[in-house]
């Protein structure tokens, strides 16, 4: 059960971080997208920062995790194809929606029970993508 | 009684917050996850989600031992209890506003949305049941949710996995994907919302 429930307060913090700096906001993704406002990307850009600072120390401590394994972050294929391509797509509904995936969830815990069409449509995308993945670039 | 001070931290959440808060938060997410002995990335779960269903009898890429994934389904379901409390207990003093700025506005109203500076919703109005049944709000949920679910495994991670903990392990492959995140972004918002607001 404690093993459970610490998943869910990390989703707790997460989920009210999003709310609460408005990253959940069609509006707030509307504007990154126009340059107009600095605030989505102090927000990655700061994520991004200090994440390295982290990573870097995890790695230099050779830090091991709760349950004593060194903490190792697998690195990424070295293609490219795949995540200009994907990454595009994701881009197209990403503005469009105005949520990435973290959001989502959040706004559907929120109450916007429409997000729950939202899933299964991202659910089918997932899966489609699983069907065609053979024929794509990768 | 509720004491004083539970209040007062209340009303100190309740504030927006600025993205010097909002950054670090989420590195303490991903670090909490890393010394779990995870990887913090969101989409995983519509993988996830496709397996649980069956999804692995007719294609190879849902095989994989989706019940050990079982931990990020709870972060997810975590994140939806935040958004819960979020919006029921921690409401800005103004109400539940998106702070943008006049200049988006001013592109707002050139889309055709009818709204002043200060009165933005927080939350966009389509996300709603009876926008389901117009073309827009079909496209919003319906077209947008497909494409974040397609591009986000194609890309092997979204917003989380790329942006985040990519560019924090210095993953080139993900700085690919945030470059292609922000092409395909700009291209949805300056030739296709002409098209899809106008």
């Amino acid at each position: 059960m404690m093993r459970m429930s610490r998943y869910i307060l990390v989703g707790i913090i997460f989920g009210v971080t999003m709310y609460k700096t408005e990253a959940v906001s069609w509006f707030r993704i509307f504007e990154m997208f126009h340059f107009q406002a600095f605030h989505m990307y102090g927000i990655i850009g700061s994520a991004v920062a200090l994440g390295i600072l982290v990573v870097q120390w995890i790695k230099k401590q050779h830090l091991k995790s709760v349950e004593g394994q060194e903490i190792v972050i697998p690195d990424k294929d070295t293609s490219w194809k795949r995540y200009i391509f994907g990454g595009f797509i994701f881009g197209l509904g990403w503005a469009l929606a105005g949520v990435c995936p973290g959001p989502m969830f959040v706004l559907l815990g929120a109450g916007y029970t429409v997000f729950v069409v939202f899933l299964l449509a991202a659910i089918t995308g997932t899966f489609v993508y699983g069907k065609l993945r053979s024929k794509l670039p990768h | 009684m509720v004491p004083e001070f539970l209040i007062e931290l209340r009303d100190f959440i309740s504030q927006p917050w600025p993205w010097w808060v909002g950054g670090p938060m989420i590195v303490l997410v991903m670090f909490i996850l890393l010394y779990f002995g995870k990887e913090f990335g969101i989409s995983a779960n519509f993988r996830v989600m496709c397996a649980a269903d069956g999804a692995d009898e007719l294609a190879d890429f849902f095989k994989f031992d989706w019940q050990s994934q079982g931990w990020n389904l709870l972060v997810a379901l975590g994140a939806m209890f935040g958004g819960y409390l979020a919006a029921h207990y921690f409401v800005s003093p103004d109400g539940n506003v998106a702070h943008v700025s006049q200049a988006t506005i001013e592109s707002l109203n050139a889309l055709g949305f009818d709204y002043e500076y200060g009165k933005v919703p927080l939350v966009l109005e389509y996300y709603d049941w009876p926008y389901l049944f117009t073309l827009k709000g079909l496209l919003i949920i319906v077209g947008g949710g497909f494409l974040v679910g397609f591009g986000a495994r194609y890309a092997g991670g979204c917003t989380s996995g790329h942006a985040i903990s990519g560019m924090s392990a210095l993953q080139l492959g993900s700085l690919y994907a945030v470059i292609g995140f922000f092409a395909g972004g700009l291209f949805m918002t300056y030739v296709l919302f002409p098209l899809i607001f106008g």
